[in-house]
Order: structure tokens, then C-alpha cells, then sequence
């Protein structure tokens, strides 16, 4: 299938940047704010809230990474509108302004001085206002090359390394030639095939960074580590699947970057990158973490390829998955989105099982939701560097 | 024709079984991706959906071979046709 030059149905926001969904949503900016932006998204259907554990006593990297990802999930082109909620002016004041820089509508509301119900009374008359504005916004025509995607695999199995994540190589391959931007990632996950990453990277500096990136990762687990990892990276399911170590699950993950293209550069933790290509973000291997961190960046379209059956999905990014274990696709068939298990009875390739993917990417971001959509499935997990001060 | 489980390239070590279902004492027919060429073991376990037999027989120390690439050591003998996990193969790294 020829996918350079389709067309699709998107939402052009102000910055020029192709959203595929037009959430209104409630950030809190700490876990005290939670309560708060829960009742507002109560009392305002079409406002979704985004709780999370953190946001207090955070700094240093820890607390730009916070930030970064909280401004990089109101930034999303699939986010029309944004209220902001702190317990404080200041932090909160931080979050609007870094939204605002997309032009889009975002307002902050805090808590000291004012309590919970002041606050969730203000703010519920703007999340009114906001999902209204929002309704009245049309889809429009759009290239193809203005669709960010991003991949990153969970509760992988042995047919995941010849199934479900090839395909996403290929239509990774294929997308990169119709000059989408693209990322994958999960650094310690590319444990006993770093070589073959790092011979993908276009450039020497991109394949030094890369390199730094991973060398610092490792160091973090052999500083941290109490076993050979097993049951953790592999995790339990992994292994009760068939994979048994960490050198053959990473072999089974790249395959997700397909054969041709070149690893473009690297991102740091949500970082948005500035060119299409394919980027290598340094990341963490648990689902809901690295899926957050890929709509903070910017990401608005996400390949999920699964063995076992991982069921996560995000408040904001529409997560395809991908499944070739025709037991999964028989036990969890309303979690997933692409069934490939053909492609392990060899009824079809993997030009084709790429090209199924793409078919469900077209219709996913004209609006048809997907399976962890329709389950509500809404994890928004923020990473952490370390402890609190 | 029908087949019971992958190889990825024909200098691995290991299949994967792609069936449900497999009992000792079986022969299977396997598929080589990368070759497209058709194997077949008998296999002398029952092996779940998704995990691997050996292809050919592996004593402690050795390397196995998946991908083409390096996937960790063996740390008990492996006789082709056995399932080989974390009992018999342990991670080099780490």
C-alpha cells in the first residue's frame, strides 16, 4: 500500500501542529489537586481529568521532567482546550504558561485562599466554556506526513519478535518514507541489541548520544540491581510466554524500527522533537510510563504490539495494539485492535500484516477509537528520577 | 502447509512454537523466516504456546543463537527437540 500522500481527517490547532482526537482536559499540577479536577470533569461531560501521585516537594531534573511532562500533555495537538489546577499560583502559572505557547485555550485555577469548592465552581464555568469551544471545531484534511507516531511494546511474548512488532517495523519503514515523525524507545530494553541500534543511528554524534544514553541507563541498574532482573526485565508475563532473557526480548523489540530507516536523533524524557525522522527517546520500558512520556512529546497516533495481552491505553493518545499469539487474540480479542496472528500460519507477510497496521492507523486517526478508548483504558503515569526532597 | 513453529534463521539455536497445544513425543514442521525453508523435530516435551525448543543440542556454556544474534548461555545440557527456558538459559548481562 502506498501511504506517502494519504490524506486524513485531523484537527489543525493554532501552532499548525495535527491533533487526531479534541479532548478538553483537567491537568492537575500535584496530588492534592486531584479532587478538584475530578469534580470538575464530573460536573462538565467532555472534560476528561488527568489525576496523578505527584507534583509536590520534586526538584532538580526530577521536577523539569514533571513540568515537561504536564506541558507536553496540555501541548498535544489531540488537546483542544486545557484547564489547569494547583494548589498554589506559582506552579500552576508554570503549567499554563508552558500550554500557552500553543496558542490554544488554557486556564489555571489554585486552591489556597480559595478551597475546593471555589475553585472547582470557577473552574467548572471555563470547562463549560472550554468543551463547548471545542465542539464547534471541524475536522479538516491532512497529510499523512503530519502524523506523529509513536510504538512501544508490552507483556511481549515470543510472537511478538516475529509477529506483532515486524509489522510495526514495516509500517514504521513505510511511514518514514512518507515523512512522518516517529519514535520508539525503552532503553533498558535494548539490552543485547544496543549494537544494532547503534548501527542504525544516521550519524556519528546521533549514535555517540545514543550510546550515552544507554551506557547511563545500564549503570543506573547495575547500581540499583538485587538479581539478574528476572520476573522484572523480563517480566513475569514475559516469561510465562516464552521469552527467557533480557537479550532475547530487546532482539524481538527492535524489530519495531523495521530495516531502512535511520535512527535521527535522540530525546531526552517527553522531549518534542524538531524534525520529522525517526527518534530514539531514553525512556523507561513500563507501558503506561513510556506511552505518557510519547504524548507529552507530542505524539498523537501510538502502535502498541502485545503478546501476552498488556491492556493499557492513555487519557489522551489512541493506542492501536497489535497481536500475533493466536491464543491472546482468542482470550482478550476486545483488547486488541490489528489481529497478525495469520502471519504465524504464514496465510499472510509482513508487507501485508504492515499495511493491515496502516489501514487501522488511516481510520484510527480519522476517529474510529480504539480498543483501550472504548474500555476507558486512561493511564497517565508520570516517571520519576528519584525520591522527593 | 501448516506449521508448528518459527525459526528466524537457519543458524539458530531455537524455535518457537507457535500452536497450542504441543505434546512430548510429537513432529513438528517448522518454518525458517528468513530462508523459507521448512524443518522438522520431533519434540521430547510438552511445550506451551510461544516457548522454545532447541534445535540442535546445546551443552552448559554454550550460546544461544536467535535472530542470528546472541540470546544468553546455557547453564544445564539441552537435547535438540527439549524446551528451553529459564531453567536450562540464563541472561549474559546483568
Amino acid at each position: 500500500m502506498e501511504i506517502k500522500g494519504r490524506k486524513f481527517q485531523g484537527y489543525r490547532r493554532e501552532n499548525g501542529r495535527v491533533g487526531v482526537r479534541n479532548h478538553v482536559i483537567v491537568l492537575p499540577v500535584d496530588d492534592i489537586s486531584n479532587a478538584a479536577a475530578e469534580a470538575v470533569a464530573n460536573n462538565i461531560k467532555g472534560a476528561l481529568a488527568l489525576p496523578h501521585p505527584y507534583g509536590r516537594l520534586q526538584f532538580g531534573a526530577d521536577l523539569d521532567l514533571h513540568f515537561r511532562t504536564l506541558i507536553g500533555t496540555g501541548c498535544n495537538p489531540n488537546v483542544a482546550a486545557v484547564i489547569v489546577i494547583g494548589i498554589e499560583p506559582g506552579w500552576t502559572n508554570k503549567v499554563v504558561d508552558g500550554i500557552k505557547t500553543t496558542g490554544k485555550p488554557v486556564e489555571g485555577f489554585w486552591i489556597e485562599q480559595n478551597g475546593d469548592h471555589n475553585t472547582i465552581c470557577a473552574a467548572s464555568k471555563k470547562a463549560k466554556e472550554f468543551v463547548q469551544y471545542a465542539s464547534e471545531i471541524q475536522r479538516e484534511e491532512c497529510d499523512i506526513s503530519e502524523l506523529w507516531v509513536s510504538t512501544k511494546c508490552g507483556e511481549s511474548d515470543t510472537t511478538s519478535g516475529c509477529g506483532a512488532n515486524p509489522t510495526v517495523g514495516d509500517a514504521f519503514d513505510k511511514l518514514y518514507d512518507a515523512g512522518c515523525t516517529l519514535v520508539f524507545g525503552e532503553t533498558s530494553e535494548l539490552t543485547g541489541g544496543e549494537h544494532l541500534v547503534a548501527e542504525r543511528c544516521a550519524t556519528p554524534e546521533v549514535r555517540q548520544q545514543f550510546q550515552a544514553m544507554f551506557d547511563r541507563y545500564s549503570a543506573m541498574i547495575d547500581r540499583h540491581k538485587t538479581s539478574d532482573l528476572s520476573e522484572s526485565q523480563p517480566t513475569k508475563g514475559n516469561i510465562e510466554g516464552g521469552l527467557t532473557t533480557i537479550e532475547e526480548k530487546a532482539l524481538g523489540n527492535i524489530q519495531k524500527i523495521g530495516r531502512r530507516c535511520k535512527v535521527d536523533g535522540v530525546l531526552d524524557k517527553a522531549e518534542t522533537p524538531d524534525k520529522p525522522g525517526l527518534w530514539f527517546m531514553d525512556s523507561s520500558s513500563a507501558a503506561a510510563e513510556m506511552v505518557t512520556l510519547c504524548a507529552a512529546a507530542g505524539y498523537v497516533v501510538h502502535f502498541f504490539p502485545t503478546g501476552q495481552g498488556n491492556v493499557i491505553g492513555n487519557p489522551i493518545l489512541p493506542v492501536v495494539k497489535i497481536c500475533a499469539n493466536p491464543r491472546t487474540v482468542r482470550t482478550m480479542s476486545e483488547h486488541i485492535d490489528v489481529d497478525v496472528s495469520s502471519i504465524l500460519k504464514r496465510e499472510i507477510n509482513m508487507e501485508e500484516a504492515g499495511d493491515q497496521l496502516l489501514e487501522m492507523m488511516v481510520r484510527t486517526a480519522n476517529g474510529r477509537h480504539t480498543a483501550a478508548e472504548a474500555l476507558g483504558h486512561r493511564e497517565f503515569v508520570l516517571t520519576r528520577l528519584y525520591e522527593s526532597a | 502447509m501448516s506449521i508448528d513453529f518459527v525459526v528466524h534463521d537457519a543458524d539458530d539455536s531455537v524455535g518457537v512454537v507457535v500452536v497450542e497445544g504441543i505434546k512430548a513425543g510429537q513432529t513438528l514442521t517448522g518454518w525458517v523466516m528468513h530462508q523459507d525453508q521448512t524443518v522438522t523435530f520431533a519434540v521430547s516435551n510438552d511445550i506451551p504456546i510461544g516457548h522454545k525448543l532447541a534445535t540442535r543440542d546445546l551443552a552448559e556454556g554454550d550460546t544461544v543463537i536467535k535472530y542470528g544474534v546472541d540470546i544468553g548461555r546455557v547453564v544445564k545440557p539441552i537435547k535438540q527437540g527439549e524446551h528451553l527456558h529459564v531453567h536450562n538459559v540464563k541472561t549474559k548481562r546483568w
